[in-house]
This record gives C-alpha cells, structure tokens and sequence, in this order.
C-alpha cells in the first residue's frame, strides 16, 4: 500500500514538472537559419584579436604535439562557450578586452618560446582565456537570427581557426618551418601588445 | 494521510499547469510534395534535432558495432512513440531546455569519448529519442498527417544514424577518431550558448 502510495506520488511529481517546464513551441520551421549561422561563422573573423590567438591556440598545439594538439581544440570550444553563457547570463566578467589582449600575448609568446608545460597546465592556461573570448563574442547574436545556428557558426569557425593554427604548425617539425612557427609565435605576441594598448588607451 | 494531501496537492499544480501550458505556435515545413517528405525536411531545418541525432550516432559509433545496432533502431523507434504521444497532447510538448539539454550531453559525451555500456547509450538514446519525438508530434500535429511527417523524419533519422554511426565504427585509431571528438565538443558548446539564449529570451 506504502509503497503503491509512492510510486503514485513520484509519478504525480514527474507529470507536474514536465508540465511546468513547458513552454510555447517556438522551436519549429525556425527563421533566419541560413542568415544565423552564416553569421556565426563570420562572427570569429571579423576580429583580428581573436583571430590571432585562435590561430596561437593551434600554433602551440602543434608545438606540444599529442596529446596537446588535439586536447587544446577540443577544451577551448567548450570553455569559450562556457565564457558566453557567463557572458549571456549577465555575469559580468572584469578587463575582457585586456584579457582577450593578454591571451595574444602569452599564447604567442608560448609559441615563439616554444615553452613544453605539463597537458594539464597548458589546457588550463588556453581555458583561462577562452573564457575572455566567449565573454565578449558569443553574445552578439544579430537581430532576427537563429541562436543555436548562431552559436554553432560561432563555435565551428572558432574550431577551424584553431585548425588553421595546427596546419600551419606542420611545418614545425623541419629546422625552417620550427623557425617560421617560432617568428609567427613572436608576431601573435606582438600584436597582442598593440590590442593590449589599445585596450588601456 | 499526509501523503494522501501531498498527492491531492501535486496532483491539482499538474491539472493546472497543463491548463495553463500554452498551445504549440509552430508549424511544420511545406516542401510541396507532401508529408512524408514534410517530415524529412523538418528534421534537416531543425538545428536541435540534427545536432542531437549526429550526436547520437557519432556517440553510438564510438562505442561500437553492437551500440551503433542498438541506436539505429531504439532512436527511431523512441522517436516515433514520443512523436505520437506529442501528437495526442501538443500542449506539453514545447521543452527547449530539455532538448538542448540532449544534444549538449551527447555532444559532451563524444568529446570526452566517454566508456558508456551499450545499454547506456541504448538508454541515452531512447530518452532522447522520446524527448524530440515528443516535440515534433507537437509540431506536427496541427499540419495533420502526423503518421505521415513522423515516417518522414523518422526516416532521415534512420539513414543519418546508419551513415555515421557505421562511418564512425569503422575509423581508425588517431586524428580520425580525434576530428569525431572535436565534432562532439563543438555540438557540446553550441549546447552551452543555446541555455545562455534560452536564459536570456525566458529573463
């Protein structure tokens, strides 16, 4: 009877919540897909600043090698998204703009002075900043798109940049190419000073 | 007794949230040929439902032939059940957090290439399955045909399945395998910003 009497109440319990968590469905025959995602995709690009350190992120996984070329990538997407739901949900985050400068700096100076930190170090440094970036980028959703193709153009360019990154790190493994990798290191630092001043200006 | 009154209680906030609950405003696609084809097209026009249903199998695949098996027919199947009951009562069946919620854990779970037994993804995969399916009866209910739409993106959601899971079983060990994950965390991340968008349309 007990027992009977609970499985009734559970029941009764998981009928209300479903209940309450409905909402109107809006999800269906979704407009500006196309318009979105496109968006998204151009979100990532149309900043050189974040550009740079994307492209830094996969510079100095090629740098580390495995398990870091792979392991890098794959965190920063997750963790910049993590950034923008901070970012989405009000949580103010203080000196964006510096901290997006900064991560040109160290993940450029990273490269150029081919530093080899433990997996765990170098994920968490490469997490700290993708924070500042999902901060500032992922929220400026244009008007009238869809925002899980948004989000997902946002998040698919950022991935190839990264992409880009450990391509042009291939070449890493010659005596010139590991030179070429180290100056593009220096150049990516270099220009994360000059978006840390104009941060500061 | 007591218990008695909470039920009467829990029971009284179910009546009236489904009262409350507000009807479904959307409608499925037209391509002009029909249902069936109606049904195929909503699948690929609804970024949760493809992002889930890629999760899904490229998360199946990774964990073999015999869960590959198990998510070709259970997530079809799951989907077409919950697209019935989303049929019959379309009033609860709008839950964005909760599919969003879907195919960020499945997109998670590919990334971290996670050791989950077959009846694990077997059960992931129905849950989701009824979850979606749920949501798209309701959307199709008011279009009619629902047995029709529901074969339709049942359907897509088969040959997507059996492409991908297959294609992912079958890889190689290395940078293969690692793009599958990469797969996996940016459907885990667009999942992440999506519950940023719904906070932020529900503030």
């Amino acid at each position: 009877m007990r027992h009977a009497l609970g499985a009734r109440a559970a029941r009764t319990t998981v009928a209300t919540l479903l209940a309450l968590a409905s909402t109107v469905a809006l999800a269906h025959e979704e407009t500006g897909q196309a318009a979105g995602f496109l968006a998204g995709l151009a979100h990532p690009v149309s900043g050189m600043d974040h550009v740079l350190a994307m492209i830094a992120v996969g510079l100095w996984g090629a740098v580390l090698g495995a398990p870091a070329i792979w392991v890098l990538p794959v965190a920063f997407p997750v963790v910049m998204a993590f950034g923008g739901l901070l970012g989405l949900l009000g949580v103010g985050l203080p000196g964006v703009e510096i901290g997006i400068a900064m991560s040109a700096i160290v993940l450029g100076a990273m490269v150029a002075a081919e530093v080899r930190p433990p997996i765990a170090l170098a994920a968490a440094i490469v997490a700290f900043f993708a924070i500042f970036h999902g901060h500032a980028h992922g929220r400026e959703l244009p008007e009238g798109t869809s925002a899980l193709l948004y989000s997902f153009g946002f998040v698919v360019a950022t991935g190839l940049l990264h992409a880009c990154g450990i391509l042009l790190g291939v070449v890493h493994r010659w005596p010139a190419g590991r030179r070429a990798v180290r100056v593009a290191g220096g150049g990516v630092a270099l220009a994360g000073l000059f978006f840390l001043w104009r941060a500061t200006a | 007794m007591a218990r008695n009154g909470l039920i009467a209680v829990l029971r009284v906030f179910a009546v009236v949230a489904g009262l409350t609950a507000q009807p479904a405003h959307a409608h499925l696609v037209e391509t002009g040929f029909g249902a069936f084809y109606d049904g195929i097209a909503h699948v690929a026009v609804t970024p949760a439902d493809l992002l889930v249903v890629v999760a899904l199998a490229l998360f199946a695949g990774q964990r073999g032939t015999r869960a590959a098996r198990f998510a070709l027919f259970a997530l079809p199947v799951a989907w077409f059940a919950g697209g019935f009951v989303g049929a019959r009562w379309p009033a609860m069946a709008a839950l964005p957090l909760l599919t969003t919620l879907s195919f960020a854990i499945a997109g998670a779970l590919v990334a971290l290439n996670a050791s989950v037994r077959d009846i694990g993804v077997a059960a992931l995969v129905v849950a989701a399955g009824l979850l979606h399916g749920l949501v798209n009866g309701a959307t199709m209910a008011p279009a009619g045909s629902v047995g029709l739409a529901l074969a339709g993106a049942v359907s897509a959601i088969f040959l997507l399945t059996a492409i991908l899971s297959a294609e992912v079983t079958t890889l190689p060990s290395g940078w293969p395998r690692v793009v599958v994950r990469v797969a996996g965390s940016w459907i885990a991340a667009s999942g992440l910003l999506m519950f940023g968008w719904l906070a932020r349309t529900a503030g």
